[in-house]
C-alpha cells in the first residue's frame, strides 16, 4: 500500500486568489458600461459583444486543442479580452468584422506567442488596431447613441475626437463642442466605441477594480494625470488650437484604456516604479497621436507602444531590496 | 501606541483561535523516545551512548562536534535501547539514540544550578552551549554561537522575539503568559552576555494579553515591550530588526552585523533553566493544532517524542491525515510520517485533511506582480520563478535569489498558485554549488 | 523620371562603394579552417563539447584548444569531417547513447509519498529524497525531458523517461541534470540492457518494484560472461556482447530488455512513436 500523505514545499495554505478571479472581477467592473452601452446603442452593440466574446472564447478552445495545451477558456480571460474587444468597435461593426477581431485577438494577439501570460501586447487593442487599419471605413461609421425607447434608426455622426480632428485640420480652430458644452459626454451621450459612450461608467467601474485590489492605482493615475497635465499645457499655451484637458478626459477612450486595456497584468510592468513610467508613457503617446497624429484617437496605439517598452521597464524599474544600501555603503 | 511593522509582508488568517485559550498541558512520556542527533543548524553531534546504557534525565548522550554544534541530552531517565538511524523530521533516517523510559524521569544528579550574578560572560555561554541552547523558533541556530559576536562587532541591541507570526501557532504566546518570570529572567541574563542595559520584545498586537502582562512585568527591568502590527512575515528575523530599530541587515549578512542580537522568548526561558537549575534543553513547548484535530492543545513535550504520541494527547483527528507539518503552515516542512519525533525545533505539529488542502492547479503567471508587493525582501519572486525554469542560474543571483528568506508570501497569493518558493529554493541551490565549483 | 533614377542611383553607388571599402578594411581574419569544421558540425548548438554552440567550438577547435572528439552529438561522420579540416588522423569513434535503466512508472514502483509541486525532479529529490521508495529509480517528472537539445526523450503516461535511440546523439545533457543518476551512457551496438538502477537487496526490492533487479544472478548463469554483477545489481558485459540477449527470456523479474528492434515489444510503456519505428 503506498503512502497517501502529501508532501510539499512550504507553503501550505494559500490565499485563495486565482487568476479566474481576477478575471471575473474585472469583467464585473465592465458591466456597467457594458448596460449603458446596450441602453444606448441598442441591438446592434448587443451582436457585437456576443459575436467577440463568443468568438473569443470559441478561438481559444480551438488553438488549445490545436497547440496540444490544457483547455484555458475556463480562466476567463478569453472571454474579457472579446468584451474588451467589443467596447472597442462601434455598435455598426459587421458581424464578419466582429469575428475577424475575436480570431485576430486571440490567435495573433495570444495563442500565437503561447497563451496567458506570454503575450506581449494586449490581445484586444491587437485586434482594434489592425481592424482600424485594415477596415477604416467601417470602423469610423460611428452612431450616434439612440436609446431603445427613441425607436428610430441609427444616424451616423462623428465622435468627439474626430470632429476635433478635421475642424482644427480644416480650418486651425477648434470646432464649438470642444470649447464648451462637451460635460454632457460624461455620462454617455457620446457618439462613439460601445465602451466609449460613457466615462462615468467606466469610472465607477475601474475604481471598484481599486477598491478590489485587482489593479492597483498607479497606472490609471499615471495614465489619465499624465494626459490632463500635458493636455492643460497645450490649452494654455494656445486655448483656441488645442482643447480643455477635460475633453481629453471625457472624450474617447482615455477612461477605458487607463483603467480596463492599460492594467491588463500580462503586457504592463509588475513594479509599481515601473507602472507610473507605463502610464506616463501612455499619457504622453496619446495626447501626441490626439492633436499631432493622423488618427484622431491616439489611447489604443499609446498602449500597445508602451507593451512593446514593459520589458525594458521591467528591466531597469527594480525595487531595492532589503538591506541593499548597507552593502554598498 | 503607535504599531511599527515593515514593507511588504501580507496578513493570513491566523487561525490561533483553535489552541490561544488552552494552557500549557505537559505530555505524558511515551513508550519510547527518539531522539536524533542532529537537531540544530550546524555539525551534528556525536552520539556518546551504547545499547544496555541506563541514562539519567539531562545527561549528555552525544557531544557537541565543532563551534557551530551543541550536545544532545536525555529527555528522561531510563535505558538506551538502540542507536540506529531512525525517521527524522528532514524527511531521511538519521542517526538516533532510542530510550525506553524507566517512569522515574529523574534528574542527573550532576547537574547543578548557578547564580548568574556570580558568573561572567564566558562562563555563561559556555553553561548556554553546554545546556543544548538552540533558537526555539524553528531555525535551531546554536544560541551560543549567537551571543559570540567576532572582534569588531559591537553589538547595542537585543531583541527578543515574542510575534509568533506563523497561523495557528500559539506556544509562545502561551509561554509569554505562563513562564512570563523565566522569559525575564532568560533576558536579564543575556543582557548581561552582551553588555547591554535594555531590550526589545517584539510581540504582534494580536496577543493583547501578552503585551498586557510583559509590559507590566517588564516595566522594572527596563526591557521594553514593543507592539508590532500584525503582518506575516513579522517574526522572521530580518523584518523583526526593521520593525524594531529601523536598521536593515546587510544583504548576505547576520543580525549582528547591523549590531543586533534576535533571540526567541522560548530560547529565553530555557536559558534561564540553563542557569539556575542547570537543567538541559530536554523539552519545549509546542502547539498540536490543525482544522481537524479533535482537542487542539498546547503540549510541554519531552524532546524525542514521537509526532502520533502527541496526536493521540490530543484525542487524533476527524477523518484521515493528508498532510503532516512540522511548524507552521507557512514555513514548516511536511513529514512522511507520525513516527518522526519532536525536536528542538518543533514549535508545533499542524495536521491537514485533505479538504483543509488548498486547491493546487498551477497555471501560467500572469505578471500580476502580487508576488512583488508582498515580498519582505522586495525580490521578484516571479522573476526568479522564471529564471529557475530556465536554470539561468546567473541571472537568478542577479536578481538576488540569494536574498530570498522562503517565508511563503509570494507563493501564499499567487493567483496561479505557482510553487515560487520551491522555485527559489531550487535555483539558490544552483547558485551555491556554482559558489562552489568556482 | 530620369533625375530620380540617376539621383537614387548614385545614392547606391556611394553606398555600396563606402560598403566595400568598409568590409575590406574592417575585415575580421577568420581562419578558413574554422570555417571548414563549422560547416561539419551538427548546428544544433546543444552545449556537450562546453563551447558556447558550434561556432565557439569549431573555433577552439581550429585554434587547438579543443578536442575534436568532444562533439558526440556529430558522431564519428562530423569526427572524420572535423580531421579531414584540420588534416589529421583520428581513432575510431565509438558512438554511445543515454539509457533510461529504470522501468519503475507509476503502475509498478511503489511511492513513499504523494508529491505536490514543481514538474522538475531536482526539486522534488530536495524533499525527503523524492517521492518514490526506490532511492534509485526514475522520478519521472521530466527534467531529462526538458534538458534534451535533440527532443530525443519523452515521457510516458505513467511517468517514466524513454529515450529513443534513433534521436539520442549522446550529448549527455540528461546524464548531467537528473538527480538519481538513472541515465547511463551506454555503446550504441548494445542491444541488451539491464533496466534497473537499483542496488538494493532482492527482497528490499520486492517491497518496492515489481520490475527491479535483484541481483539472483540467473542471467550470467545463462550466457556466462555476458553479465556483470555488482552489488546486487546486474550490468551487460560490455566486452563480450555475443548471445546476452539469450537471457532476456530467463530473466525473473523481467528487468533485461532486448533493444535489437526498437523499444522493446511488450513493455507496455513504450512510447508509440519508438514502437512504431
Amino acid at each position: 500500500m503506498d503512502n497517501q500523505l502529501y508532501l510539499s514545499s512550504s507553503p501550505h495554505i494559500h490565499s485563495g486568489e486565482t487568476t479566474e478571479r481576477i478575471m471575473r472581477l474585472v469583467i464585473y467592473a465592465l458591466l456597467p458600461a457594458i448596460l449603458l452601452s446596450l441602453i444606448f446603442f441598442g441591438l446592434p452593440a448587443l451582436s457585437v459583444l456576443l459575436i467577440c466574446t463568443l468568438g473569443c472564447i470559441g478561438f481559444e478552445a480551438l488553438a488549445c486543442r490545436l497547440m496540444k495545451l490544457p483547455n484555458s477558456i475556463k480562466d476567463g480571460s478569453g472571454a474579457l479580452t472579446g468584451i474588451l474587444l467589443a467596447l472597442n468597435l462601434p455598435a455598426s461593426t459587421p458581424w464578419w468584422i466582429s469575428l475577424l477581431g475575436a480570431a485576430i485577438a486571440i490567435l495573433i494577439g495570444k495563442m500565437i506567442y503561447g497563451g496567458l501570460g506570454y503575450n506581449p501586447f494586449n490581445p484586444a487593442l491587437v485586434a482594434r488596431v489592425v481592424l482600424l487599419i485594415s477596415f477604416p471605413v467601417q470602423m469610423t461609421r460611428w452612431t450616434a447613441p439612440t436609446p431603445l425607447t427613441s425607436g428610430i434608426d441609427a444616424v451616423s455622426a462623428a465622435t468627439p475626437l474626430g470632429e476635433m480632428k478635421t475642424a482644427v485640420m480644416l480650418t486651425g480652430k477648434l470646432p464649438e463642442m470642444a470649447t464648451s458644452g462637451f460635460l454632457n459626454y460624461f455620462s454617455g451621450n457620446i457618439a462613439g466605441c460601445l465602451g466609449e459612450v460613457s466615462a462615468l461608467a467606466l469610472l465607477a467601474g475601474g475604481l471598484f477594480l481599486i477598491y478590489k485590489k485587482v489593479i492597483s492605482w498607479h497606472i490609471p493615475v499615471s495614465f489619465i494625470g499624465s494626459t490632463l497635465a500635458i493636455s492643460a499645457i497645450f490649452w494654455l499655451i494656445d486655448p483656441s488650437k488645442y482643447p480643455n484637458p477635460l475633453f481629453h478626459l471625457i472624450t474617447g477612450g482615455l477612461v477605458l484604456g487607463a483603467f480596463f486595456m492599460a492594467t491588463d497584468m500580462v503586457t504592463s510592468p509588475v513594479t509599481h516604479k515601473g507602472m507610473l513610467i507605463f502610464g506616463f508613457g501612455c499619457g504622453l503617446l496619446t495626447i501626441l497621436i490626439r492633436l499631432f497624429g493622423g488618427y484622431p484617437e491616439g489611447v489604443s496605439f499609446a498602449i500597445l507602444l508602451m507593451n512593446a517598452a514593459t520589458p525594458l521597464i521591467d528591466r531597469y524599474c527594480r525595487p531595492k531590496i532589503y538591506g541593499q544600501v548597507e552593502q554598498q555603503a | 501606541m503607535t504599531l511599527k511593522t515593515f514593507a511588504g509582508g501580507l496578513h493570513p488568517p491566523d487561525s490561533k483561535h483553535y489552541t490561544e485559550e488552552k494552557a500549557i498541558e505537559r505530555c505524558p512520556l511515551p513508550d519510547e523516545l527518539i531522539i536524533p542527533a542532529a537537531q540544530h543548524i550546524g555539525a551534528p553531534a556525536e552520539i556518546c551512548v551504547v545499547v544496555g546504557d541506563q541514562v539519567k534525565k539531562g545527561q549528555p548522550i552525544a557531544t557537541a562536534k565543532g563551534f557551530v554544534s551543541v550536545p544532545i541530552h536525555a529527555s528522561t531517565s531510563g535505558e538506551v535501547i538502540a542507536v540506529e538511524p531512525r525517521p527524522h523530521p528532514m524527511g531521511r533516517p538519521l542517526p538516533a539514540v532510542v530510550i525506553k523510559p524507566d517512569g522515574e524521569d529523574q534528574w542527573d544528579e550532576s547537574l547543578q544550578g548557578n547564580d548568574p550574578g556570580q558568573l561572567d560572560a564566558a562562563e555563561l555561554k559556555n553553561l548556554i552551549c553546554n545546556a543544548g541552547i538552540v533558537g526555539m523558533g524553528g531555525a535551531t541556530f546554536p544560541a551560543h554561537v549567537k551571543l559570540s559576536p567576532p572582534e569588531g562587532k559591537n553589538i547595542d541591541t537585543l531583541i527578543l522575539n515574542g510575534v509568533e507570526c506563523e497561523p495557528f501557532l500559539t506556544a509562545d504566546h502561551r509561554m509569554m503568559l505562563e513562564e512570563s518570570e523565566r522569559i525575564i529572567d532568560g533576558v536579564k541574563i543575556l543582557r548581561k552576555i552582551l553588555g547591554l542595559e535594555t531590550a526589545i520584545i517584539g510581540i504582534e498586537v494580536n496577543k493583547p494579553n501578552a503585551i498586557e502582562k510583559l509590559t507590566a512585568e517588564c516595566a522594572p527591568h527596563n526591557i521594553q515591550v514593543q507592539a508590532l502590527k500584525v503582518q506575516y512575515p513579522q517574526g522572521a528575523e530580518k523584518q523583526l530588526i526593521d520593525a524594531c530599530t529601523g536598521r536593515q541587515v546587510p544583504s548576505g549578512g547576520l543580525p549582528m552585523d547591523c549590531g543586533v542580537v534576535v533571540q526567541n522568548v522560548g530560547t529565553c526561558a530555557a536559558i534561564s533553566d540553563a542557569i539556575r537549575l542547570g537543567h538541559p534543553l530536554v523539552e519545549r513547548v509546542a502547539t498540536v493544532t490543525g482544522p481537524g484535530i479533535i482537542e487542539p492543545k498546547n503540549l510541554l513535550v519531552a524532546i524525542g517524542t514521537p509526532l502520533q504520541h502527541l496526536l493521540d494527547q490530543c484525542v487524533g483527528i476527524d477523518g484521515e491525515p493528508a498532510k503532516i507539518i512540522m511548524g507552521g503552515p507557512m514555513m514548516g516542512q511536511t513529514q512522511l510520517s507520525l513516527d518522526v519525533p519532536a525536536i528542538r525545533g518543533t514549535s508545533g505539529l499542524l495536521v491537514f485533511r485533505e479538504e483543509d488542502l488548498p486547491r493546487k492547479n498551477a497555471g501560467p503567471c500572469i505578471r500580476c506582480g502580487r508576488c512583488i508587493g508582498v515580498c519582505p525582501i522586495h525580490l521578484q519572486p516571479t522573476t526568479i520563478a522564471a529564471y529557475a525554469r530556465l536554470d539561468r542560474v546567473d541571472d537568478a543571483e542577479n536578481y538576488n535569489a540569494l536574498d530570498c528568506i522562503e517565508c511563503g508570501c509570494c507563493t501564499y497569493i499567487c493567483p496561479a498558485t505557482l510553487p515560487l518558493v520551491q522555485s527559489i529554493r531550487h535555483i539558490k541551490g544552483g547558485i551555491m554549488a556554482k559558489r562552489r565549483n568556482s | 523620371m530620369l533625375s530620380a533614377i540617376l539621383s537614387l542611383g548614385g545614392i547606391g553607388l556611394v553606398a555600396a562603394t563606402a560598403l566595400g571599402i568598409a568590409a575590406k578594411k574592417f575585415a575580421v581574419e577568420i581562419d578558413p579552417r574554422e570555417l571548414a569544421i563549422q560547416d561539419v558540425l551538427p548546428g544544433a548548438n546543444c552545449g556537450a563539447c562546453g563551447y558556447p554552440g558550434c561556432s565557439g567550438f569549431a573555433k577552439g577547435v581550429a585554434a587547438g584548444k579543443a578536442s575534436p572528439t568532444l562533439c558526440t552529438p556529430g558522431g564519428s561522420e562530423t569526427l572524420e569531417g572535423i580531421a579531414a579540416a584540420l588534416g589529421i588522423e583520428v581513432d575510431a569513434f565509438e558512438p554511445q547513447v543515454a539509457l533510461v535503466t529504470c522501468q519503475g512508472d507509476n503502475q509498478r514502483a511503489s511511492i513513499k509519498y504523494r508529491y505536490l509541486g514543481l514538474d522538475d525532479c531536482n526539486a522534488a529529490q530536495k524533499i525527503a529524497d523524492g517521492p518514490k521508495v526506490c532511492p534509485n529509480g526514475c522520478l519521472g517528472l521530466g527534467s531529462c525531458e526538458r534538458a534534451c537539445p535533440f527532443d530525443a526523450i519523452e515521457m510516458t503516461s505513467e511517468n517514466l523517461a524513454i529515450i529513443s535511440r534513433e534521436k539520442c546523439t549522446g550529448c549527455e545533457k540528461c546524464v548531467a541534470v537528473c538527480p538519481r543518476q538513472v541515465i547511463e551512457m551506454v555503446p550504441l551496438k548494445a542491444t541488451t540492457h539491464v533496466l534497473c538502477n537499483s542496488h538494493d537487496k532482492g527482497a528490499l526490492i520486492r517491497g518496492y518494484c515489481q520490475i527491479g533487479c535483484i541481483g539472483c544472478h540467473i542471467c550470467n548463469k545463462t550466457v556466462p560472461g555476458a553479465y556483470i554483477i555488482e552489488n546486487f545489481l546486474a550490468r551487460p558485459n560490455f566486452e563480450q556482447l555475443e548471445d546476452a540477449e539469450a537471457a532476456v527470456e530467463k530473466c525473473p523479474t523481467k528487468c533485461i530488455r532486448d533493444f535489437s528492434s526498437g523499444y522493446p515489444e511488450g513493455s507496455s510503456f513504450a512510447p508509440s512513436r519508438d514502437s512504431a519505428a
